[in-house]
């Protein structure tokens, strides 16, 4: 799964899109890793695009953030649509990750030095 | 086919405390406050109309234990958890304590929820009952002889008055089991456990708790389902949130609520029951999972439509 990344200061904003499912959550936790190891700072996920990501694609997200914990960089998850809204609340995934209504939220709190950089582009 | 829950709650039997008791009898006293309630067919009515089941009820405490009736003379009980009491009071009131009786278990696990029910399970003391207890557990005779043995338990099993026969089932192997096909299948969790599929007269029930499942793998995923296949009944271990059941919980040997929807809905079953209730959970916060499981199923449903139902000591399911 291909995610669209943008850099900002030692941030990296990843946007992905479609269906998060059992069959291309592998592909999407090695996008997501690779976009890890390319922030510096903190990694924020812009899941604007995403209509549905199942269970597969959820564990995904947990094994991502834990690296992100381990390496002490900051990882959120940014603009859900309202169905992945649910999904998150029914899944208790909203309890566990930092969630944002949009992208410039979780870079202000996540990589708050990258913020200009970030509004320059936009 | 009918299943009748006597147990459904996880790990651990859970009574309704007094002050549980108390905080529904005020709620209830409020709501229905000025509605003329003076007998008990318009309060009966009352609490059916106006309050939901956690207000007016409880899921109960009792640990696992189902009875699935395949319309034989015989009983066919799935786990042996603190619920096997109440059943068997309810067979014995039906039959009377002089009538002899044959039991067919099925054994999950022997972890001590599952079998716990067994020293106080009357039909054992009674000469003429005929208890046969089958499992694909290796361990089950070791286990269940060694509950009934001092420091444990007063009652030795070599005086139990019924004759308890051991049967080692093997996995993916259909046996004929209280005229009806059982066939067993490995679950991940500690220490081992099984499931079973239950299938007569075109109707099917898989009971299978204390699993856990792993979302990302693909082949375990779909094994499961199809072992669920066309199920009109999944009894199904959803003690966890999908969150805790992949991070803090990870390997403790449960699953959730939204496992419990892909699979069915992999499986094209008809109906899934949630089972095993975590402890620490009211009936406020069942009765929330219940209802956010519904949404969960719509939100994700393809084609066909998966009922959802949730278990509750004294629930009985039409096939």
């Amino acid at each position: 799964m291909d995610l669209h990344e943008k850099s900002a200061g030692g941030a990296i904003v990843a946007a992905a899109a479609g269906r998060i499912d059992l069959s291309n959550a592998d592909s999407f936790k090695d996008a997501l890793s690779a976009s890890l190891v390319r922030a510096k700072t903190a990694l924020i996920l812009d899941l604007s695009g995403v209509e549905y990501i199942s269970s597969a694609g959820l564990r995904a997200l947990m094994i991502v953030f834990k690296t992100a914990k381990a390496e002490n960089k900051g990882f959120g998850i940014a603009a859900l649509q309202p169905l992945l809204v649910e999904i998150f609340t029914i899944s208790r995934f909203n309890q566990v990750f930092p969630l944002f209504d949009n992208v410039r939220d979780g870079v202000a709190k996540l990589a708050p030095d990258a913020l200009s950089q970030l509004d320059a582009r936009s | 086919m009918k299943v009748i829950f006597w147990g459904t709650r996880g790990s651990l039997p859970t009574p309704l405390n007094a002050k549980a008791v108390r905080k529904k009898l005020v709620n209830a006293l409020v709501k229905g406050a000025g509605k003329n309630l003076d007998t008990p067919q318009k309060a009966e009515a009352f609490c059916e109309q106006e309050l939901n089941f956690a207000e007016g009820s409880t899921f109960g405490g009792n640990s696992s234990c189902v009875q699935v009736d395949v319309g034989g003379p015989d009983y066919l009980i799935c786990d042996l958890g603190s619920g096997v009491r109440e059943f068997a009071l309810a067979a014995i009131a039906k039959h009377g304590p002089k009538q002899p009786q044959t039991y067919h278990i099925l054994v999950s696990h022997v972890h001590w929820d599952h079998i716990m029910g067994f020293p106080f399970f009357i039909p054992c003391f009674i000469p003429g009952n005929r208890i046969i207890l089958y499992s694909c557990h290796a361990k089950l005779e070791q286990a269940i002889r060694g509950q009934n043995h001092e420091p444990c338990f007063p009652v030795e099993f070599e005086s139990l008055g019924a004759k308890i026969e051991f049967v080692t089932l093997e996995t993916d192997k259909a046996y004929d089991i209280c005229g009806a096909k059982v066939t067993g299948t490995p679950q991940m969790h500690g220490n081992d456990s099984y499931g079973y599929r239950i299938e007569k007269d075109g109707k099917t029930v898989v009971y299978t708790t204390d699993s856990e499942h792993k979302p990302e793998d693909k082949a375990e995923m779909q094994r499961a389902a199809d072992f669920f296949q066309d199920a009109d009944l999944v009894i199904f271990d959803a003690m966890y949130s999908l969150a805790d059941s992949v991070s803090l919980k990870e390997d403790w040997g449960h699953s959730s609520n939204v496992i419990g929807v892909e699979l069915c809905q992999m499986a094209g079953a008809k109906k899934l029951c949630l089972f095993h209730h975590e402890p620490v959970y009211d009936d406020a916060r069942l009765e929330g999972v219940f209802h956010e499981t519904i949404r969960f199923e719509e939100i994700t449903r393809t084609d066909t439509k998966l009922d959802i139902c949730i278990a509750y000591d004294g629930l009985i399911l039409d096939l």
